[in-house]
């Protein structure tokens, strides 16, 4: 059944299917992947339903592989997220993604007096909490929590 | 620490934390050595902070070394919108250290990252201030002959105070019994009660000075600031309530030692001033031999 489900979006030769993306953070993944800058085939779905967290979205790129850390990017957006890699047709592995120790160049640190805020500098963060994500500025050292997370 | 920024008080170990105030009793014994001699020292003030500047350009001066640098912004490229990575970049082509206080918070851990020479962090907004939590440190062990195991009742503005939050957390490799007193709006951020629980140290909240002193080795005393309060009638209900008046040291140990970052305005009274209980003057100066010990640290001179 669920096989059915997936193909509501094209099936993809070779490449990467990324699943249970929260459907309001499809455009945040896209980003932060940069998936709208490069030229593979790409397919998206949102708004599916989902058993486990409402509604989802899905994204099926052709011809594009991630590294783990890569992916690892959008723990922030999207912590369930499973990966379909696919080779002839065929699901050769699967991948779910790790809230990495350190993250940077994703989201902006709440702090309005942070140098990052305020000179061109690129936030970087430690992963203080990963269940409910929180994050410790490597500058000025405050906690930017989940509520207050802006994306870059 | 040859060759490394000061940024903040955790960039130290415990072992290099006591090698600062070691050496810092060897320049309390021995002030003028002239240890700098060739050396230039950048002081760059992108705020005002008369204070610390001159504290430091006296242990600069003392140890023989040269000063370049400016106590305000306002007069420099950077009130033309200079970057501050502009700045630094320039500024470490003509020194061989930069002490760096601004506004900003993170500033200094920036500053370092693009630095070619080291950078000492005399303050970065409300973040961190590590050479005032060192003499801090210096002024403890000076006054009690040890850091271990001591009491320490922390009052005023302890939310927002980056001092008390640099000496607790420097503190509690000490195994250090903390008090905080403080009106409720301005009490101890929970991040630091709860790193306190993990680490399993003691501490107790009150909001009563008079009792709670009594069985400190250290008081130290922080201002109330009237911008703190939403509501303006709170402060004008707490401001005097956190007043240390020499009355209530009657009581107090024999050892106990009053200190305070400076300046203060009303939360000591003066007539502490002459109790020798108070230690808040010779806690400045202080300032100056811990500062020559962290320069010296730096540039491996010692
Ligand atoms: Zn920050």
């Amino acid at each position: 059944m669920k096989d059915i489900k997936q193909l509501s979006v094209n099936a993809i030769h070779n490449g990467t299917v990324i699943d249970h993306i929260p459907a309001q953070n499809l455009f945040k993944v896209i980003t932060i992947l940069g998936l709208d800058k490069i030229n593979s085939k790409i397919t998206f779905g949102t708004n599916l339903e989902s058993q486990r967290m409402g509604r989802k979205a899905i994204i099926k790129i052709e011809d594009k592989f991630f590294e783990k850390d890569e992916i690892n990017r959008i723990a922030l957006v999207a912590p369930l997220a499973k990966l379909n890699i696919i080779r002839e047709y065929e699901v050769v592995e699967k991948m779910l993604v790790e809230v990495p120790e350190e993250i940077s160049g994703i989201v902006k640190c709440m702090n309005p007096k942070c140098v990052t805020n305020n000179e061109k500098v690129t936030p970087r963060f430690k992963v203080v909490d990963k269940k409910n994500v929180s994050l410790k500025c490597h500058y000025c050292e405050k906690i930017t929590d989940q509520e207050h997370m802006e994306y870059l | 620490m040859k060759n490394r920024s000061l940024v903040s008080i955790d960039d130290l170990s415990k072992e290099e934390i006591l090698k600062v105030l070691d050496l810092a009793e060897g320049f309390e014994k021995n002030p003028s050595q002239q240890i700098l001699n060739g050396k230039v020292v950048a002081t760059l003030f992108f705020e005002p902070s008369t204070r610390t500047r001159l504290s430091f350009e006296s242990a600069v001066n003392r140890l023989g070394g040269r000063i370049i640098g400016f106590s305000e912004a306002s007069s420099t490229s950077v009130s033309k919108g200079e970057s501050l990575k502009d700045t630094i970049l320039t500024v470490a082509n003509y020194s061989d250290l930069i002490v760096m206080r601004h506004p900003i918070e993170g500033s200094a851990r920036y500053a370092s990252e693009v630095s070619g020479v080291p950078i000492i962090n005399a303050g970065d907004g409300a973040n961190q201030h590590p050479t005032q939590t060192l003499l801090d440190l210096y002024s403890i062990r000076k006054t009690q002959g040890k850091l271990d195991n001591l009491k320490i009742v922390m009052v005023g503005d302890l939310k927002y105070g980056r001092t008390v939050h640099s000496l607790l957390m420097a503190m509690s490799r000490f195994n250090t019994s903390f008090t905080f007193i403080s009106p409720k709006e301005l009490q101890m951020p929970l991040e630091y009660k709860m790193y306190l629980d993990k680490i399993g140290l003691k501490f107790k909240e009150t909001s009563d000075l008079a009792e709670n002193i009594k069985d400190a080795d250290i008081v130290y005393m922080t201002r109330v600031q009237r911008e703190r309060f939403s509501d303006p009638l709170e402060y004008e209900k707490v401001k005097n309530v956190y007043v240390l008046r020499n009355g209530m040291l009657q009581d107090t140990k024999p050892n106990m030692k009053v200190l305070h970052p400076l300046p203060r305005v009303n939360e000591i009274h003066t007539d502490v001033d002459d109790n020798p209980k108070a230690y808040y003057f010779p806690q400045a100066l202080n300032g100056v031999y811990t500062r020559m010990a962290i320069m010296a640290l730096i540039l491996g001179l010692k």
